[in-house]
C-alpha cells in the first residue's frame, strides 16, 4: 500500500487503477500457476493414497468348514495318516486326483486332462507307488488309492496347507479398505455382526511373503504374483540382452560412424518417431513378425516373442539416451586417441565406450523400467493368466506383474483389486529402485 | 632370364615396402566388418518402421478383400472400404465394421486428456521456468517426472477404483456408470502432464534472458512477461509438446481398456462408456479368437490407422518444433 501512495500521478487517476488492475491480474497469474502444478503433485499424492488404502484391508473371513469340525487338536499337528482320512472325507475322486497333478507332478491345467489318460508308471517315478499299480490309468484309481499316493509324495505340512486350503477353504467375504478401517471401525463391527455373524475379522496386508511366493489362484485370498515376478524377470533378460547391444551398435554408428547422407538423416528422424508410437502397435508387429512368422523359432506366444516385442519397444529411446552420453565424451579425448594412432574401434573401445558408460547404462536403465511396465503390447503378443506352474525358460508361456495387474483389476470383486494394489506395489517399488539406481549412476559418474 | 629379374624386383619391393608402410591405404578387415555391423544396427529402425507398415498395409488389405460369413453362415458379405470409413455401426457380428463409434470414443476421451492436461502443464510449466527458485525447481521438477514414470495400467487402476467413483459421489450414480469416458479422459489427463510440462519448460527455458529483462524494464508484471513475451516465444515448442501430447492420448491403451468400458458406442457424451480403437485391440487380443474372423482381422486396420494418427502428429511435432524456433543470437 505504501508503495502506491509514492506513485502519485495527481492528474492521471486511470493510470492508478490501470496499475492496481494489473498487479492484480499478475496476483491471480501466479496464484493459477502455482496451483497447477500443486493439482499435479496432488493428483501423485491421491494415485499413492488409493493404491496404500487398498493394499491395507479390512477382511472379512468365513470359513466352509469350522477346523475344530475335523479334529480336536490344532491341524498342524495331526499326523499324515490323520489328514489323509480328512481329506479323503471332504473331496471327491475327481479332486483328489487333480492334486496329484497340481501338488506332486506341478503341472499346468491345461494338461490335466491328457494326464488323466495316462497310465501311473508314465507320470509318476517307479518306488513312488506298489508296483502292480504301474498299468493302470490314472482316471481309473479308486479314491483310498489316490490318498495312498499322496501319503507317499507329500510332506506332512504340505498336507495341512491342502487341507487348510481345500477342506477348511478360508474365504474372504468382504474388504473395507484403510480409511474405513480407520474412520468407521464400528460401522464395520455393526455390519459384521448383521450380515455376517459366522465370519472373523482380519487386518490383512495382501503384500505378504505368501502373495510373492504362490501363484496365480482362482480365489483373491490365494492368489500370488510369483509365477508373474518370474516372468517379468525373464521379460526383462530377453529384453535387455536384444535391446542393449543392438541399440549402443545403433548409436555408435550415427555418432561415429554417419556421415551427414540424406540416408542417415532419415534414420535419425526415424528414430525420433519411432520412440512416439503407440506401444499396442509394437504388440502387433510382435504378434505377426515373432509370433507367427518367426513361430518355429520363438514357439509362439512365448517370453521369448515378447522380450524380443519389448526390445523393439524401447530400442528408440536407447539409442536417443546412448547418442547423448556419446556426445557428452570430450572430442579432445577422441583426438587424442586418434594422435596415439588409435583406429577408430580401438578409440571407440578403449576411450569413448569406458567414459560413455555410466550414461549408456543410465539411459538403459530407465527404458527397463519403461519396458518393465508395459501391458498392452504383452496382451497383443499373449500371455495367458491362468498360469499356474513357474515359467522354465524363454520358450514357455507366461504372465507378467502388469498383465496381473491389469485381470485382477478388471475382476469385479473388491478383494482382486487388493490383489491388483499389493501387485502394484510390487510394480511401482521395482521401478523406483531401477530409477534411483539410474540416479545414482548418473550422479556418481557424471 | 626375365623370370630372375622380376623375381628379383618383386624382392627389392617388398624391402622397400618393409621399410616405408603405406600409412593412407590400409584396408582393415575388422574395422570394416565392424562398421557394417554398427550399420546393420542402425539400419534395424528403419526396418522396424517398414515392417509395421508393410504388415499392417497387408493385413487392412486382406480384411477389405476376405469374404466373412456370420457365425450361422447365414449370410456373408465383404467389408467395402467405403463402408469402413462411413459406416457408424461397430459390430463384426452382423459384418458391420464402420469406424465412427470407436473413432469418436477416442477424440472424446483424447479431447477431456488434452483440456486438463494442456492448462496444467503449462501452468506447471511456467511456474518452474520463470516463477520458482532454483531449490523448489530442485525438489518439484523430479516430483513431476515421478508421475511420468508411473506405468499405464496403474493409470487404469486409478481411474476404476478412484475416479469413477469420485464422479459417482459427485453427481450420483445415475449418471456416471461404472465405466465412462470421462474418468478415462481425467487420468489420461493427468498421465499428460508430465509430458507437456517438461517439453514446454525446456522451450520455456530456451527463451533468451534479456527477452525477460527488457520486458521487466519496460515496467511489465511477471504474468505479462509471461503469457505477452515468453509464451508468444516459446510457441513453436508449446505447439510442438501438444501435438506429442495428441498423439500419446489417441495411442493410450491401458487406461481406457481398463475404464472407458467395452463395447463400441456412437456417443459425444462423455458419461457413458464406450470403447476406443485401442480398447477394442487389447479387448480382442485377450479373448481366444481364431485367426482368420472378421474380428481379428479388423484390428490390424484399426491399428493402421492408429500408426497413420501418431505418425504424423509426430511427425507435425518435430516438423514444428525446428521449423518454427525462434532462433535469437
Amino acid at each position: 500500500m505504501s508503495r502506491k501512495s509514492t506513485v502519485n500521478f495527481s492528474n492521471n487517476v486511470d493510470l492508478n487503477q490501470k496499475l492496481a488492475k494489473r498487479r492484480w491480474k499478475s496476483q491471480v497469474g501466479r496464484f493459477f500457476f502455482r496451483m497447477t502444478l500443486i493439482a499435479s503433485l496432488l493428483a501423485l499424492l491421491m494415485l499413492a493414497y488409493n493404491i496404500l488404502n487398498r493394499a491395507f484391508t479390512t477382511v472379512a473371513i468365513e470359513d466352509t468348514v469350522n477346523p475344530t469340525e475335523l479334529s480336536e487338536i490344532p491341524l498342524a499337528e495331526l499326523e499324515k495318516a490323520e489328514l489323509l482320512l480328512i481329506l479323503g472325507d471332504y473331496l471327491s475322486s475327481n479332486q483328489l486326483r487333480i492334486l496329484i497333478f497340481e501338488r506332486i507332478l506341478g503341472a499346468p491345467r491345461e494338461d490335466w486332462s491328457d494326464l488323466n489318460t495316462q497310465t501311473l508308471s508314465a507320470i509318476i517315478e517307479v518306488g513312488q507307488y506298489p508296483e502292480d499299480w504301474g498299468t493302470m490309468l490314472v482316471s481309473e484309481l479308486e479314491p483310498q488309492q489316490i490318498l495312498a499316493l499322496l501319503g507317499q509324495g507329500l510332506s506332512q505340512e504340505l498336507l495341512v496347507s491342502i487341507v487348510e486350503e481345500k477342506v477348511v477353504e478360508e474365504r474372504v467375504v468382504q474388504v473395507w479398505t484403510l480409511t474405513e478401517t480407520v474412520f468407521n471401525w464400528q460401522g464395520i463391527e455393526a455390519q459384521v455382526a448383521t450380515l455376517y455373524p459366522t465370519t472373523r475379522l482380519e487386518f490383512r496386508f495382501w503384500l505378504n511373503t505368501d502373495f510373492l511366493m504362490t501363484a496365480m489362484h482362482s480365489q483373491p485370498e490365494l492368489s500370488g504374483l510369483r509365477t508373474a515376478i518370474l516372468g517379468s524377470l525373464w521379460l526383462m533378460t530377453i529384453t535387455a540382452a536384444f535391446a542393449f547391444p543392438v541399440g549402443v551398435s545403433a548409436a555408435l554408428y550415427l555418432e561415429e560412424y554417419a556421415a551427414d547422407t540424406p540416408m542417415n538423416r532419415i534414420i535419425q528422424l526415424n528414430i525420433a518417431n519411432l520412440a512416439g508410437v503407440p506401444s499396442i502397435i509394437y504388440g502387433i508387429l510382435g504378434l505377426i513378425v515373432f509370433v507367427r512368422a518367426m513361430g518355429f523359432l520363438t514357439n509362439g506366444r512365448t517370453i521369448l516373442s515378447a522380450g524380443l516385442t519389448l526390445g523393439l519397444l524401447i530400442l528408440p529411446i536407447i539409442i536417443i539416451s546412448t547418442q547423448e552420453a556419446i556426445r557428452a565424451v570430450p572430442t579432445s579425448l577422441r583426438q587424442a586417441s586418434y594422435g596415439m594412432g588409435a583406429t577408430r574401434w580401438q578409440m571407440i573401445y578403449t576411450v569413448l565406450f569406458p567414459k560413455a558408460l555410466p550414461g549408456i547404462l543410465t539411459g538403459t536403465i530407465l527404458s527397463l523400467s519403461r519396458a518393465f511396465g508395459e501391458t498392452a503390447p504383452l496382451i497383443v503378443v499373449g500371455s495367458i493368466t491362468r498360469i499356474t506352474a513357474d515359467p522354465q525358460g524363454p520358450l514357455s508361456r507366461f504372465t507378467a506383474i502388469p498383465i496381473q495387474i491389469y485381470t485382477w483389476t478388471a475382476q469385479p470383486q473388491d478383494a482382486f483389486r487388493s490383489a491388483a494394489a499389493a501387485a502394484i506395489l510390487v510394480l511401482v517399488v521395482t521401478l523406483l529402485v531401477f530409477n534411483s539406481v539410474a540416479i545414482i549412476l548418473r550422479n556418481r559418474y557424471s | 632370364m626375365i623370370i630372375q629379374i622380376t623375381h628379383k624386383l618383386r624382392i627389392i619391393r617388398m624391402q622397400h615396402n618393409k621399410k616405408k608402410p603405406n600409412l593412407f591405404k590400409t584396408y582393415r578387415l575388422g574395422e570394416e566388418f565392424i562398421r557394417v555391423f554398427l550399420f546393420l544396427c542402425a539400419t534395424i529402425s528403419i526396418i522396424t518402421t517398414l515392417s509395421i507398415v508393410f504388415i499392417l498395409g497387408k493385413e487392412s488389405f486382406l480384411l477389405f478383400t476376405t469374404v466373412y460369413e456370420t457365425q450361422g453362415g447365414n449370410a456373408s458379405a465383404q467389408i467395402s472400404l467405403l463402408g469402413f470409413f462411413t459406416d457408424i455401426v461397430w459390430q463384426p457380428a452382423i459384418l458391420r465394421v464402420g469406424i465412427w463409434p470407436l473413432l469418436t470414443s477416442t477424440l472424446v476421451i483424447s479431447f477431456i486428456a488434452i483440456l486438463v492436461a494442456l492448462p496444467i502443464g503449462l501452468g506447471a510449466a511456467a511456474y518452474l521456468s520463470e516463477y520458482a527458485t532454483p531449490r523448489t525447481r530442485r525438489i518439484l521438477k523430479p516430483s513431476l517426472e515421478l508421475l511420468a514414470g508411473i506405468p499405464t495400467v496403474v493409470y487404469g487402476y486409478f481411474a476404476l477404483t478412484f475416479v469413477t467413483p469420485l464422479l459417482q459421489t459427485i453427481f450420483g450414480k445415475s449418471t456416471f456408470g461404472v465405466y465412462n469416458m470421462a474418468s478415462a479422459g481425467i487420468v489420461m489427463g493427468i498421465m499428460i502432464i508430465p509430458l507437456i510440462a517438461s517439453l514446454s519448460e525446456d522451450a520455456l527455458h530456451a527463451v533468451p534472458q534479456s527477452l525477460r529483462e527488457a520486458a521487466y524494464g519496460l515496467g511489465a508484471t511477471d504474468f505479462e512477461v509471461t503469457t505477452q513475451v515468453i509464451f508468444p516465444a516459446a510457441f513453436s515448442g508449446i505447439v510442438a509438446a501438444f501435438t506429442l501430447a495428441v498423439s500419446r492420448a489417441i495411442g493410450e491403451t491401458m487406461i481406457v481398456a481398463i475404464a472407458a468400458g467395452a463395447g463400441p458406442n456412437l456417443t459425444l457424451d462423455p458419461r457413458q462408456a464406450a470403447e476406443t480403437m485401442t480398447g477394442y485391440i487389447a479387448r480382442i487380443s485377450t479373448g481366444d479368437l481364431s485367426y482368420n474372423t472378421l474380428d481379428y482381422n479388423s484390428i490390424f486396420a484399426l491399428a493402421f490407422m492408429l500408426f497413420i494418427f501418431t505418425f504424423t502428429l509426430n511427425l507435425i511435432s518435430s516438423y514444428v518444433a525446428r521449423r518454427y524456433r525462434e532462433v535469437y543470437e
